[in-house]
C-alpha cells in the first residue's frame, strides 16, 4: 500500500477544527496526522486549539446547587409512585 | 438509605436515577450558560427532568442517556425562549452567509509586533485568560453558536450526536462551530485588548497616525 499524497499548510488548516474534535477518518486522517507530525507551524496552532479547548471545558463546571438537587429529588419521588 | 423494594419492582428506575443524578452538574452547567440567569437555569433543569421522567419509557438505549437528556434540555431552553418575549427567537436550522471571515487568536498572538511577548505569545495569552473571560466571551455568542460550543468543547460530544440533539444536519454543525469559535476567539481577542492585556498592532499605527 502506498502512502497517501501529501497536503499542504492551507488544506490542513482547512481540517484543523475537525482533526481537533477526532471527526476525522480514513485518507484525511491520515494524511492530517502526517502533515502534524512533519509541520511545526501547523502543530503548535492545533496545540493552541486543543489548550484553548480543554480551557472551555473546564470553564464550563459548575455544581448543581442543593436547591436544584432536591428538587430533581422530589420529583423523582413524585415518579415513583 | 432509600429501600431496595423499588428497584425490584423497577428494574430500570434506579439506572435512570443514577444516570440523572451523576448528570445534574453537567446539565445545570449548560443550562447556566444557556439561560444567563441562576434561577431560570434551576427552572430549566427541573422542567427538563419533569420531561425526562415523562418520557423515559422512550428511552431504549440507556447508553444514549446523556445525548438523550442534552436533547430534551436544549428543546426545553427553546421553548421557554419562545414564551418569553424580551428573548430574540432562536432558530437552529437557520445559517448565516458564507462570507464572514475567519479570526484565529493564534495569527494575531503570531503578529510581528507581538513578538516582544517572549517565545511563546500563544501560552502567554492563555495562561492569562481567566474562566471569567471565557465564560464572558461565551455568553456574547448568539444562542445557536453558544450551543455548539457547549455541546462540543464542554460536553465532549460528537458531531453527530450534537446533530441529533439540536436536529441539524452534521455540516451545519461544523461549519456553526467553525463560526463559533471563530467568533469566541474574536471576543476574547477583544476583551484582552479592552483591558489593555495586549495592544492590536493594527491598532497602534492607527492612532499613531496623525
Ligand atoms: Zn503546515
Amino acid at each position: 500500500m502506498s502512502s497517501p499524497e501529501k497536503i499542504d499548510c492551507e488544506k490542513a488548516l482547512r481540517h484543523l477544527l475537525e482533526y481537533l474534535d477526532q471527526e476525522l477518518e480514513g485518507t484525511l486522517q491520515h494524511q492530517m496526522e502526517q502533515h502534524m507530525s512533519s509541520c511545526r507551524s501547523c502543530f503548535s496552532r492545533l496545540e493552541f486549539e486543543q489548550t484553548l479547548k480543554t480551557h472551555i471545558r473546564k470553564s464550563g463546571t459548575e455544581q448543581a446547587p442543593d436547591s436544584l438537587r432536591n428538587r430533581v429529588v422530589g420529583l423523582l419521588k413524585d415518579f415513583e409512585k | 438509605m432509600r429501600s431496595n423494594l423499588a428497584i425490584e419492582t423497577m428494574p430500570c428506575s434506579d439506572d435512570f436515577e443514577q444516570q440523572l443524578t451523576d448528570v445534574l452538574d453537567r446539565l445545570y452547567a449548560a443550562a447556566l450558560r444557556m439561560t444567563k440567569n441562576r434561577s431560570d437555569a434551576e427552572d430549566l433543569v427541573s422542567d427538563a427532568v419533569t420531561k425526562a421522567l415523562k418520557n423515559k419509557d422512550k428511552l431504549k438505549d440507556p447508553a444514549s442517556f446523556r445525548g438523550w437528556m442534552f436533547r430534551i434540555l436544549t428543546n426545553t431552553f427553546i421553548s421557554h425562549c419562545r414564551k418569553k418575549k424580551n428573548r430574540p427567537e432562536i432558530s437552529l436550522a437557520e445559517t448565516d452567509n458564507e462570507n464572514e471571515e475567519e479570526f484565529w487568536l493564534f495569527d494575531r498572538l503570531h503578529q510581528p509586533l507581538l513578538l516582544f511577548w517572549g517565545s511563546n505569545p500563544e501560552q502567554e495569552f492563555l495562561n492569562n485568560v481567566l474562566r471569567e473571560d471565557l465564560a464572558r466571551a461565551l455568553d456574547k455568542l448568539k444562542d445557536e453558536y453558544r450551543m455548539v460550543v457547549l455541546l462540543s468543547d464542554v460536553e465532549g460530544f460528537s458531531y453527530p450526536e450534537i446533530a441529533a440533539i439540536l436536529d441539524i444536519p452534521v455540516g451545519t454543525v461544523r461549519s456553526r462551530l467553525a463560526r463559533a469559535r471563530s467568533r469566541l476567539q474574536k471576543s476574547l481577542w477583544q476583551q484582552a485588548i479592552d483591558t489593555g492585556f495586549v495592544k492590536d498592532p493594527a491598532d497602534r499605527l492607527r492612532s499613531e497616525t496623525p
